[in-house]
């Protein structure tokens, strides 16, 4: 699996994706500059965690207009798999591959902190390798975390099964108490319809060896090798 | 001709505001008790160049909506005016 991990000015979880991807699963991995302009040689781009431009005006805003965006546009439409996580999930809802937006947390703190994460679905790329209701422990580290949508697109991402994970308690109810920012659904990651593009606010590239406390987030990588092998055949 | 637009943005009355309810928790600490509500939004000055009022106002709409403003949760307002000569050294009013 081709990796490329874009980097933006601010971005700050690029090389822990790196050692995710390329020294934990052994994957080709590679920095994508964000004034780069053509992904043709990548499977994979991940728009890692950070605060890209500092995060002014809105999280992911300016992000949004760098140039490689263009090309990431470009690249989920052609069906390559994209991950956005934690800030990159909100610069994918800034470019509009993704519905809705993150406010910030209910509680207005930082969160940083393990989760459990319902995965909803298993049709996406980043989902192939769970079963529905299976229950993954990932940590989160946010301050604008809080997925909102108007009712109607709530209802429409609902209704196509574009949930892909849920906060949840360690048994895979859904809670108030196991929802850390507020969000509508307790929604913690989301699909575009076609199941390419996955956004979610916890850090599965943290998740991913046993000594710093859990693996649970090779899953998510695992799911997006699988998803190409099967393309592939 | 140099404009100063203005430019107002705040969240939609359907969308939840933290800062906005945080903000109003501390104005009843603090005993302004007749407080109802406090919604939080940025503010924004541009200045820019255009030929005329109309075109100052349509560009600054587009780059409200382009940029300054995210649709999906947010409403703007747009107060646009001649912008007044920059004062220089030496025109300082007394």
């Amino acid at each position: 699996m081709r990796t490329g991990i874009v980097v933006f000015p601010g971005t700050w979880s690029d090389r822990d994706c790196a050692h995710a991807v390329g020294e934990v699963l052994g994957q080709a991995a590679r920095y994508v500059d964000h004034r780069e302009e053509r992904l043709d040689d990548l499977d994979l781009v991940i728009l890692p965690g950070g605060f890209s431009y500092g995060d002014y005006l809105r999280c992911g805003a300016i992000a949004r207009f760098a140039p490689v965006m263009d090309a990431v546009t470009e690249f989920a439409n052609r069906g390559g798999l994209v991950l956005g996580i934690c800030n990159g999930f909100q610069i994918l809802q800034e470019a509009r591959l993704l519905p809705g937006a993150l406010l910030r947390n209910a509680s207005c703190e930082f969160r940083c902190e393990w989760v459990n994460l319902r995965v909803e679905q298993s049709q996406s790329a980043f989902t192939l390798n769970c079963r529905p209701g299976q229950v993954l422990r990932i940590p989160i580290s946010h301050g604008e975390g809080n997925f909102f949508a108007d009712a109607e697109t709530l209802e429409a991402i609902e209704r196509n099964g574009q949930v892909v994970f849920r906060y949840c308690a360690p048994d895979g109810r859904l809670t108030a108490e196991s929802n850390p920012n507020g969000s509508l659904g307790n929604i913690a990651g989301i699909a575009n319809d076609r199941g390419n593009v996955v956004g979610m606010m916890p850090h599965p590239e943290r998740a991913c060896e046993a000594l710093l406390g859990g693996s649970d987030g090779l899953a998510v990588f695992r799911s997006a090798i699988h998803a190409l092998a099967r393309v592939a055949v | 001709m140099t404009y100063r637009a203005e430019v107002f943005v705040t969240l939609k009355p359907v969308v939840n505001d933290p800062a906005g309810l945080t903000i109003k928790g501390g104005l009843h600490a603090l005993g302004f008790d007749s407080v109802t509500d406090v919604r939080a939004g940025k503010y924004l000055v541009v200045t820019l160049d255009a030929d005329d009022e109309d075109q100052a106002r349509a560009r600054v709409e587009e780059m409200t909506r382009q940029l300054l403003a995210n649709a999906v949760i947010e409403d703007y307002r747009i107060q646009l005016q001649v912008a007044a000569e920059p004062v220089t050294a030496g025109q300082r009013p007394a």
